[in-house]
């Protein structure tokens, strides 16, 4: 489902005399359908670039980025917003949303914008926010004035309303207590037993052994920092 | 799939090509073009007189640019009658001024204003145009007991609104926006950019939306193109150009404000 091959990108910057730091060469990993492919390597190897190429949020700078019919190596903009609607989600550290927004919409959202008819998305919507333990009073609030832990709950709701063929998923279970980790982790793996393929960055030990099915260390794909 | 496949065969709804506009020896916008597909809002940035303004306002057919074309679902918008392009701008196209005084008549009431717009496009009916307006007053969320009371009686965030209400009431498919959140107080552009994303994801919108205000089209617009000097210097996904510039302009321009 996911399939990189080659890929390599460097940052240029034009105002600090034009240096050009080259952060990844002759990367290449595939996650199957079904299957949990885990990033590691220390901090600054390059886990969350990686994970941001796939994204199409940074561009690459060459290789192909292969996922179902899509290069977002090569893809038009309107291919990746298409593809981010129907088929690849992401779940990121922050939730960034459009402020006074109540949590329920901000949850269906993604749905809605697929077209599917109000009220189910909010069903939808509703069950994962239950199950994500945020109480029913908060749903018609903004999330914006919400504590970190709640927030990210939102966002992973967020994250898990369509089913995406495809997910991305950056530290899911960080700043979760106990009880709101395994409702994360049953999630997961509820999405791997729909077949979805997943890649993540997983900080949390523990997580990573349970839900992840291979471990690729991007040092390899540093340039200099080759192990 | 079939989404995806939708999404890429879908034709553009507007396509403009070379769009240049000069003042003399002074480059208005030059060499511009770009495809707007249905659903998609595109920002535009870019300091003051980089070109943003010119480029809209030749866009919207305010002012006619000196070279280029530009193809609203095929056809030719430079080559309409006068009769045809006033039918567009009355129809098709709306415009949202960053002043709702230029968009609005302060001295006709909100139900008027909104009402006004349907009676051009040949609504008749006074029940039902009444009707329709105070729908529309409803979905920019005010009360259907201001609808008798002028624009001037409003706050500013309440005459953005109205101005939003009178453009989108004839069911245009593609809408200009000049700096709509601009003026208005952090909470009210708050309001205006929920208000806004809601009616461009219901309505299936098609936005060109010219800010200066990085935060407004990281939340509004797909897409984003960055002008200086009258040039596009970059165009891309909206989150790719502000997170991964590439030209040294938008470095400096992304690295300039804070917290975007």
């Amino acid at each position: 489902m996911i399939e990189i091959r080659n890929l390599s990108k460097s940052f240029t910057l034009h105002n600090q005399g034009g240096v050009a730091i080259p952060v990844m060469a002759g990367a290449h990993l595939r996650v199957a359908g079904g299957e949990c492919v885990g990033l590691v390597g220390r901090s600054g190897a390059g886990k969350s670039t990686l994970m941001r190429m796939v994204y199409g949020n940074y561009l690459a700078g060459g290789g192909s980025i292969r996922i179902g019919e899509i290069d977002v190596v090569t893809a038009e903009p309107r291919q990746i917003l298409a593809l981010r609607r129907a088929v690849l989600g992401h779940v990121s550290q922050f939730l960034r949303v459009v402020p006074r927004v109540p949590t329920l919409e901000v949850v269906a959202e993604p749905l809605l914008r697929l077209g599917v008819p109000p009220e189910a998305a909010r069903t939808r919507a509703a069950d994962l926010l239950a199950r994500l333990n945020i109480p029913e009073r908060l749903w018609r609030l903004s999330p914006t004035t919400f504590s970190g832990g709640e927030q990210q709950r939102v966002n992973i709701a967020r994250g898990f309303a369509h089913d995406y063929p495809a997910l991305l998923l950056d530290e899911p279970t960080a700043s979760l207590d106990a009880q709101n980790r395994e409702v994360v982790l049953r999630l997961i793996e509820e999405a791997k037993a729909r077949g979805a393929a997943i890649l993540g960055i997983f900080h949390d030990e523990g997580a990573r052994d349970r839900v992840c099915d291979r471990l690729v260390d991007v040092t390899g794909f540093t340039p200099g920092m080759a192990a | 799939m079939t989404l995806m496949q939708n999404a890429i065969t879908a034709a553009p709804l507007l396509s403009v090509q070379g769009l240049t506009k000069r003042y003399g020896a002074r480059i208005g916008c030059m060499g511009v073009g770009f495809d707007l597909y249905p659903g998609e809002v595109l920002g535009i940035v870019g300091e003051s007189g980089s070109g943003k303004s010119t480029l809209l306002s030749c866009l919207a057919g305010h002012q006619r640019p000196d070279e280029g074309r530009i193809l609203f679902d095929g056809a030719d918008v430079l080559a309409f009658s006068e009769a045809e392009r006033r039918r567009l701008l009355r129809g098709d196209w709306a415009y949202v001024h960053q002043n709702p005084r230029d968009g609005l008549r302060m001295g006709v009431s909100a139900g008027g204003n909104v009402g006004e717009r349907l009676m051009a496009v040949g609504a008749r009916n006074y029940a039902a145009i009444r009707e329709t307006a105070t729908d529309w007053l409803g979905r920019v969320e005010i009360a259907a007991d201001r609808i008798d009371d002028r624009p001037s009686a409003f706050s500013g965030g309440m005459q953005q609104r109205l101005q939003i209400a009178r453009n989108l009431v004839t069911g245009p498919r593609l809408v200009f926006m000049d700096e709509p959140t601009g003026g208005l107080d952090v909470s009210v552009q708050a309001r205006l950019l929920d208000l806004l994303g809601g009616l461009v994801r219901d309505l299936g919108l098609s936005v060109v939306i010219v800010t200066h205000d990085l935060a407004v089209v990281r939340l509004l617009a797909d897409r984003l193109m960055v002008m200086k000097s009258g040039r596009v210097v970059e165009c891309g996904l909206t989150d790719q150009v502000l997170d991964d510039p590439q030209h040294a302009y938008t470095q400096l321009l992304v690295s300039s404000v804070l917290q975007v």
